[in-house]
């Protein structure tokens, strides 16, 4: 079609380049496109939370954004955070103190909280739940959630001051 | 239990069984991003299914053109009740007996309801031709209120208007479905009219919807080659879709193949069967592509399963004294344009007999009638056994009503009325036995961890303060004691559709020592994979790490009814106990042979058979498992599996006890909670990690409903609260930290005594939130207020008393 936009992005470190349709939303692309399934479709309102990714340093929702938006930009999933050979620490946490249920939320829930403990290392309980109310868990009731938040973050700063 | 030595304690705990806070195997594929919800199963060819809806509630379709929509590049078909009506597809059953429209069949009768079903190549061209269906309605009188709908000349179900008989007997009028009755009716009226104290309240619980983070759809994939349906999809129940779907389609129930994959949560929302399902394998069918149909989340609150919208009155008769002599009980239950509740057969108001609560009510009778309007169907048991919640509710708020006609503290008329320890097994006024209970310690262990009686101080020192003008802040302390009703259930009084509601087991262990077990259920983050497997390796001594559980595939997974209602445990758990029992039994025959002893020679060691008297001559669960696929035994076949097929006795009957601390200002009606103490007693406890996951989560929900969330209508019919912008989820901000804690009251007739938990905070949550709510008005002469409690409904109770001078 005419209509399509010229559409770079780097997602997880790795280029993609593609043609699009102005109106094609960045959760699409990343899931039907690109087969990141990682990010989920909860509301396609910007309210739930589980298609949160990180653009170019920043908490997103993915259901809310155009591609065309995005482009040139850096993205993180929760592909990109880590893997069976070098899990985040947030991961770890949430399945120590379990985090999570269905683990519909968990994806967007962990890459909002790696973001939140990069902007605010040392949170208050008070400090997580207000950093993760754009996060919906039907599940958890968050009390986990806010357990295994504030348990990696201690486990960041005991690694960064071991390594000081 | 004796005690073990140091040896024995290290064995056990290697195996990860019952009673320990095993880790979850799901979390590692949840956290990385690598479940596999529905909407993530692609194939290839796959095409998009998207539905034209109705904006009316209620209205005549003269006509549908459907040329533009065809027109559309990429639009493979357009389908409407048209095209189904010659598979005789455009209704379909219901699972209580009801008949529902798949396709709107020359009317519509809730907004939202489906009108036709657009197949394109992707989903946004499926969007664009859904907006090109052109649809000429003519409105028709809307009724929205059941009592009106019972009073009104209007027909809804034109279907059935001469129908005098409903599939739960007589119909009073062209609006009703049904009257269901329990207990006894001329003695309680006996027992009210003559009482000392009656009290009387009526009572909405309003409706409202499980809203599971991942919305309704499915997959399905007709392989015309080899005759072949494969069909994934959000099911709680997928071995029941695979029998409904063949009784619709016709297709051979061995040729149809249901996956159920990671579910993203369920909550009651993915028992039923929904028009999207049908209509995603009628179009694969005619298409012979994979046709997927994912609901949004507008379509999923406006027109999947909703819960509650009960209204209940309520009578209750006792001694001046506190001892309650009678219960009287009347429900007319909105069920929407077609009764679509998923309850089992003989229940159509559920269990709503249960209402009795936790207390020995010598005399009752309940009588629901069910009546049809212009709203969405459905009536699910959201996050509880069938109507348990509505039942509960009901109760504990007539407790409180009670308490303040008779001007008595509402934990002491509890107490003065809880069936005593040694009245288990109880049979109540409305027909349950209660399988087991010891209300008074949890009651008491309650009030101890919370300190009631200083909290009582507290609150008098409160109005106190707040009427000298010292304060604007009130408190409220809720208290709920409840009894569920989870399991179902004996066969011979609980079905759906008529299968037998059992449930079921298979064990394969693997020469090496490990094992897969399958069974009927299906996990939507209730952690199955986790705790079916330390019941096993409780039961055979194989560690829980060497044990895969394996649900949801109708292919390979033995029949069963499904995850609701909290079976899981005491159903599906029962079979894999005795699934296990019968492992090790054969296992024993051959230690037997390999140690050149009897069979009764030998004891069950946690891992092992060990010669009775002879600690030092024993075979290993492991060793076992080699020797039944290598070691030609006399007599005994090779192998080591077993199936079981289990058909409870009785249900569960799990009980709790909860105390929540509110405070509430008075003049912008925000209520803060300070406190909340929850209670379970689940029987034998498998994962306290998980029970408590459980508690939170469902405390949480019931948080929700209780102080805010609700499925709203206008006169006209429109949904009110139809995406998250207006429907109440809450956020970690607006949740508490819950403070949890437990008694064991095992089931006596449960292979583990387990009872099942996951819907017990909710059960009893919920009316613990609305009565902290409406007690900290009781100083001012509340008696009763409707749910939900959200700040502009609070701060009304407040004005209408008078509260803001």
């Amino acid at each position: 079609m005419s209509n399509k936009m010229h559409i770079k992005l780097n997602v997880n470190g790795e280029g993609h380049e593609f043609l699009a349709e102005p109106r094609e939303l960045l959760i699409y692309t990343l899931r039907e496109r690109l087969n990141i399934t990682g990010p989920h479709i909860g509301c396609e309102t910007s309210h739930c939370g589980a298609c949160t990714v990180t653009i170019n340093g920043k908490s997103v929702k993915a259901c809310t954004m155009f591609v065309a938006q995005a482009d040139g930009a850096d993205i993180t999933t929760i592909e990109g955070l880590g893997g069976p050979d070098n899990m985040h620490v947030l991961q770890e946490a949430f399945r120590e103190h379990h985090g999570l249920q269905c683990g519909y939320c968990t994806p967007g829930m962990i890459t909002r909280a790696s973001k939140l403990l990069e902007e605010n290392p040392n949170p208050t309980e008070e400090e997580v739940r207000f950093g993760m109310a754009g996060n919906i868990c039907r599940c958890t009731g968050y009390q986990n959630i806010v357990k295994s938040i504030l348990a990696a973050a201690s486990e960041l700063n005991a690694a960064k001051e071991a390594a000081e | 239990m004796k005690d073990l030595n140091e040896d024995q304690v290290a064995r056990s705990a290697n195996l990860k069984g019952m009673g320990c806070s095993r880790k979850r195997v799901e979390d590692a594929r949840f956290t990385q991003g690598k479940g596999n919800y529905v909407d993530d199963v692609k194939l290839p060819g796959m095409l998009h299914g998207d539905f034209v809806r109705s904006p009316y509630a209620h209205a005549r379709i003269k006509s549908i053109d459907t040329s533009k929509a065809m027109a559309v590049d990429g639009v493979i078909a357009v389908l409407t009740a048209a095209d189904l009506a010659p598979l005789n597809l455009h209704w379909m059953p219901t699972l209580a007996g009801d008949k529902q429209m798949v396709l709107a069949d020359g009317k519509v009768l809730f907004q939202g309801q489906e009108v036709a079903f657009v197949v394109a190549k992707d989903r946004f061209i499926a969007a664009d031709a859904v907006e090109l269906v052109e649809v000429d309605y003519e409105e028709l009188p809307v009724i929205v209120n059941p009592f009106e709908a019972l009073q009104s000349d209007v027909v809804l179900r034109e279907d059935i208007a001469d129908q005098k008989e409903g599939a739960h007997g007589p119909r009073k009028h062209h609006n009703h479905i049904f009257t269901w009755e329990a207990g006894e009716e001329a003695a309680t009226n006996d027992v009210i009219d003559n009482a000392e104290v009656v009290a009387t309240e009526t009572m909405y619980y309003h409706r409202t919807h499980p809203c599971p983070l991942e919305t309704c759809g499915s997959v399905a994939s007709m392989d015309k080659v080899n005759g072949k349906l494969t069909v994934w999809g959000t099911f709680q129940a997928p071995h029941v879709v695979r029998t409904v779907a063949s009784l619709l389609s016709g297709i051979e129930e061995h040729n149809i193949r249901v996956i159920s994959p990671d579910i993203g949560g369920g909550f009651g929302n993915k028992v039923g069967v929904y028009p999207g399902y049908v209509c995603s394998i009628v179009a694969s069918i005619v298409t012979g592509k994979p046709v997927k149909w994912i609901e949004d989340r507008m379509e999923n609150l406006m027109s999947t399963a909703f819960a509650r919208d009960y209204w209940m009155t309520g009578k209750i008769a006792a001694t001046k004294d506190g001892k309650i002599t009678g219960l009287h009980c009347h429900v007319t239950a909105d069920h929407g344009a077609f009764d679509a509740c998923a309850d089992p057969t003989k229940f159509p108001a559920g269990f709503m007999n249960i209402c009795t609560g936790s207390y020995d009510i010598p005399t009752a009778y309940l009588a629901v009638d069910g009546v049809y309007t212009n709203k969405a169907p459905g009536g699910v048991s959201y996050r509880c056994s069938f109507r348990v919640t509505e039942a509960v509710y009901f109760i504990e708020r007539m407790i409180e009503v009670l308490a303040i006609e008779l001007n008595m503290d509402a934990a002491e008329l509890r107490r003065i009325n809880f069936i005593k320890k040694d009245q288990f097994p109880y049979q109540s006024a409305l027909g349950w036995e209660y399988d087991s209970g010891d209300y008074h310690t949890a009651w008491d262990k309650a009030l101890k961890a919370v300190d009631y009686e200083g909290l009582r101080k507290e609150q008098a020192e409160r109005v106190e303060a707040f009427k000298r003008g010292e304060t604007r802040s009130l408190m409220g302390i809720g208290l709920s004691f409840f009894t569920e009703i989870v399991g179902a259930g004996p066969v011979k009084n609980c079905d759906i559709l008529g299968m037998g509601m059992f449930d079921s087991c298979e064990i394969r262990i693997h020469p090496t020592g490990s094992a897969i077990a399958r069974l009927g259920t299906i996990s939507q983050g209730q952690g199955h994979a986790t705790t079916f497997a330390q019941i096993l390796a409780s039961e055979i001594g194989l560690p829980a790490d060497s044990i895969t559980i394996e649900e949801g595939d109708t292919d390979t997974a033995p029949y069963g009814l499904g995850t609701y209602g909290s079976r899981s445990t005491p159903v599906a758990g029962a079979a894999t106990a005795l699934a296990g029992r019968k492992i090790r039994a054969k296992a024993q025959m051959i230690a037997a042979y390999l140690l050149e002893v009897h069979d009764d020679d030998l004891e069950w060691d946690i891992d092992r058979f060990v010669v009775k008297g002879a600690p030092e001559r024993f075979k290993t669960m492991k060793e076992i498992a080699y020797a039944a696929y290598n070691q030609a035994i006399p007599g005994v076949e090779p192998g080591l599996e077993a199936v079981s097929y289990y058909d409870p006795p009785n249900m569960t009957y799990p009980f709790g006890a909860y105390v929540c601390v509110m405070d509430i200002d008075v003049d912008t009606g925000v209520q803060t909670i300070r406190r909340f103490y929850a209670l379970d007693d689940c029987g034998t406890r498998i994962n306290p990690m998980i029970i408590e996951g459980q508690v939170h989560g469902g405390l949480t929900e019931a948080l929700a409903v209780a102080l805010g969330q609700e499925i709203a209508y206008d006169d006209m019919g429109n949904v009110k609260t139809g995406t998250l912008m207006d429907f109440f989820l809450p956020t970690a901000w607006e949740v508490p930290n819950y403070e949890t804690d437990h008694t064991v009251t095992p089931s006596p007739h449960h292979p583990i005594g387990a009872k099942g938990v996951g819907e017990s905070p909710h059960v009893g949550g919920v009316p613990c939130f609305s009565n902290a709510v409406n007690d900290a008005f009781r100083a001012f002469g509340n008696r009763h207020t409707h749910m939900p409690h959200d700040h502009w409904r609070i701060w009304q109770t407040a004005n209408k008393l008078g509260l803001h001078g």
